[in-house]
């Protein structure tokens, strides 16, 4: 069977009513929490694992995917109506979102956003549907070598290839590895940094640094601001839709938004931002009409937003083939698929074929229910953006506590909590990445695995890790990447790379 | 509620110092933890401590580099912070814990909705307060009675649950 047949069979398991309403309520909370500013699909997924714990396994993936989708397409309401990105995937949209609704024209760019988003979505589904036999086919012969080759590359490209220095990259990242290393080995059955206390036996649990790191340190980095004086959120004014310019000027940027973002989300880089910057700059080439450019031209909205929601669809390419997270909302995801007992790679295609092609096929439909979402009811979540700050945050505390509790209600978890909390306070004030310390700790033990596996096989000899062709090419990539920035820094072009930091969608 | 919690940028930045020294403790503690590990490297030479000795030795290196940093005063500027509201936060999760099962989760968690919208600006306590705990009781009442997640009882919740 091709995958077309697949992608039908799926589509049959996702029009299933049970399904519907699970995508239906991811892209509704996705949406909501990618226009309220300070969380993200991230956090969002890591505070339903728990709560999610004794639901339908594919039920609760597809709705995952769903609040993934459903931010992409929420950020971008966020950037155009308060110049205040609602996550880190749509700060460009700002750029030029923000100065249309300013002229008026609010509607056209919520429009060409949503439109853009789901032209993006569309394609790049249908592209990862149509690219995940192949690469799972060639991933069927990776060995634990070609695994281990693969994680030490989304380490460096995660904490050291961008960002603005790959010293504090470095630290997080190896942070992360270090509590990665708490817990039973689990290839000899040692306790290692557990220190006799039994709760550090089972290792730390991803959702509480994962929760403590975006929620408690982000609440906390945003109250030691002190008082900022609140945003006007602008009224969307006149008609929402696009005239017949505005199509003209748009579908050629979506299109290359979506070349642009899907590629780059496939690749390990650490997240969706920095393809919309990529498309940015090509629509700033490319446009007619570059005096528009800072003035808010249409080509800035429609590329980036469509760049985005392609580079969601595009990791989950690695996430599903190859079980690798390329960005923080995907390697919460994967910890979602080991809390049901499933492991995502190539094997999950053979083992768990409803599932997966069920999945898939549920983003085509989420798709079309964000574009819906996002265009007529418009207003209500515009609404959303006057809620109070201080209301706004206790619940997001009451929340990110209740997921905790949920899953464990120990102090000594809740204890972790408030550490963690504030360790990513101080990473935040410090300038310190926080998705290297998440990839880390989830990756950590599947790399050490791998390399433990890969030389038990060699019997200890190392050069095992570069003899097969697709892992030394892939360890040579992650030198270049480790060197490249490095050597660009020390002769003074770092500011290109911190522009295009990865941090947390 | 306008202290200065940090200075301004000097040349010798002793924050970073401090952090240098941090990473430095946690790679000291993983190198003492492994030496009491028996590797058993087997076929492959690389046994349960062999991860964790490089990580720490990284850890290391990144320490020396990092207290470079801070000697060459290399740190990107910090904004500057307001220690109060982020100690009520932090106020409010420290009793929540402590609370939790001595009042329940409705009373503790109410304490921290309350303590972090003071946080944020609204002190008025006395309508925080009742606000959040009354909102903690349904959320506990969904996750709890219909969502099958255990959520630990205290008086409140058992007036109106018998038995949680």
């Amino acid at each position: 069977m091709g995958a077309f047949d697949f992608l039908m069979q799926g589509l049959v398991t996702a029009a299933d009513p049970m399904m519907l309403f699970y995508a239906l309520i991811g892209v509704t909370l996705g949406t909501a929490v990618g226009v309220l500013p300070g969380i993200g699909p991230a956090l969002t997924v890591a505070l339903l694992l728990p709560v999610t714990y004794r639901l339908d396994p594919a039920g609760s993936l597809i709705m995952f995917a769903g609040i993934y989708y459903g931010g992409m397409y929420g950020g971008s309401t966020t950037s155009i109506l308060l110049n205040t990105p609602g996550e880190s995937a749509s700060i460009i949209t700002a750029l030029e979102g923000n100065k249309m609704a300013r002229r008026g024209r609010g509607g056209p760019a919520l429009a060409t956003a949503a439109i853009g988003s789901f032209i993006a979505g569309l394609i790049a589904t249908l592209l990862l549907a149509f690219l995940a036999p192949s690469i799972v086919k060639v991933a069927l012969v990776f060995g634990p070598r070609e695994y281990f080759a693969l994680m030490v590359l989304a380490f460096v490209t995660v904490s050291a290839a961008f960002g603005d220095s790959a010293l504090r990259g470095l630290t997080s990242l190896f942070l992360g590895l270090a509590l990665a290393c708490i817990g039973i080995d689990q290839l000899s059955g040692q306790a290692r940094l557990a220190f006799g206390v039994p709760e550090l036996l089972d290792g730390v649990e991803v959702t509480t640094l994962a929760v403590a790191m975006f929620a408690i340190g982000e609440a906390l980095a945003i109250a030691g601001q002190g008082k900022v004086g609140r945003e006007e959120v602008l009224a969307v004014k006149g008609s929402v839709w696009m005239t017949k310019t505005d199509w003209k000027r748009s579908w050629k940027p979506w299109l290359r938004g979506t070349a642009i973002g899907f590629p780059i989300g496939a690749m390990p880089a650490g997240g969706a931002e920095i393809g919309t910057f990529l498309s940015y700059a090509t629509e700033k080439k490319l446009t007619k009409h570059p005096e528009e450019f800072g003035q808010g031209a249409i080509e800035g909205v429609a590329g980036p937003e469509a760049a985005n929601n392609a580079s969601a669809a595009g990791t989950l390419v690695p996430l599903l083939t190859l079980g690798l997270p390329t960005s923080a909302t995907a390697a919460i995801m994967l910890a979602g698929f080991q809390q049901f007992g499933l492991q995502p790679g190539p094997l999950l295609f053979a083992t768990n074929p409803t599932l997966v092609w069920g999945l898939i096929a549920s983003l085509l439909i989420a798709n079309a229910m964000l574009l819906v979402l996002n265009l007529p009811l418009i207003g209500l979540w515009v609404k959303l953006l006057t809620i109070p700050r201080p209301w706004l945050y206790a619940g997001i505390l009451l929340f990110a506590t209740l997921g905790t509790i949920g899953a464990n209600p120990s102090t000594f978890e809740l204890g972790m909590l408030l550490g963690f909390g504030v360790l990513g306070y101080v990473m935040r004030l410090f300038g310190y990445p926080i998705a290297p310390i998440v990839v880390g700790l989830i990756l950590g033990p599947m790399a050490e695995q791998q390399l433990r596996r890969a030389l038990a096989i060699s019997q200890g000899d190392w050069t095992v890790l570069v003899q097969s062709p697709i892992a030394a090419v892939l360890l040579g990539i992650a030198a270049l990447a480790l060197i490249v920035p490095l050597i660009l820094r020390l002769r003074g072009k770092g500011a290109v790379l911190s522009q295009l930091a990865g941090d947390e969608d | 509620m306008t202290g200065k919690f940090f200075e301004p940028q000097r040349r010798l930045d002793r924050a970073a110092l401090v952090i240098a020294f941090g990473l430095a403790v946690v790679a000291g503690v993983m190198l003492w933890d492994s030496a009491r590990l028996a590797d058993l490297g087997g076929y492959s030479g690389v046994g349960p401590a062999s991860v964790p000795r490089v990580v720490a030795a990284v850890l290391l290196l990144l320490a020396v580099w990092t207290g470079i940093a801070a000697f060459r005063g290399d740190f990107p500027a910090r904004p500057r912070q307001d220690p109060g509201p982020v100690l009520w936060i932090v106020a409010g999760l420290a009793l929540q814990l402590l609370l939790l099962h001595v009042a329940g989760f409705s009373i503790a968690t109410g304490i921290l909705f309350a303590l972090t919208a003071r946080a944020f600006g609204k002190r008025n306590l006395a309508l925080t307060l009742p606000v959040g705990i009354a909102l903690s009781f349904v959320v506990w009442v969904v996750f709890s009675q219909l969502l099958m997640l255990h959520l630990p009882a205290g008086p409140l919740e058992l007036l109106f649950f018998q038995k949680g």
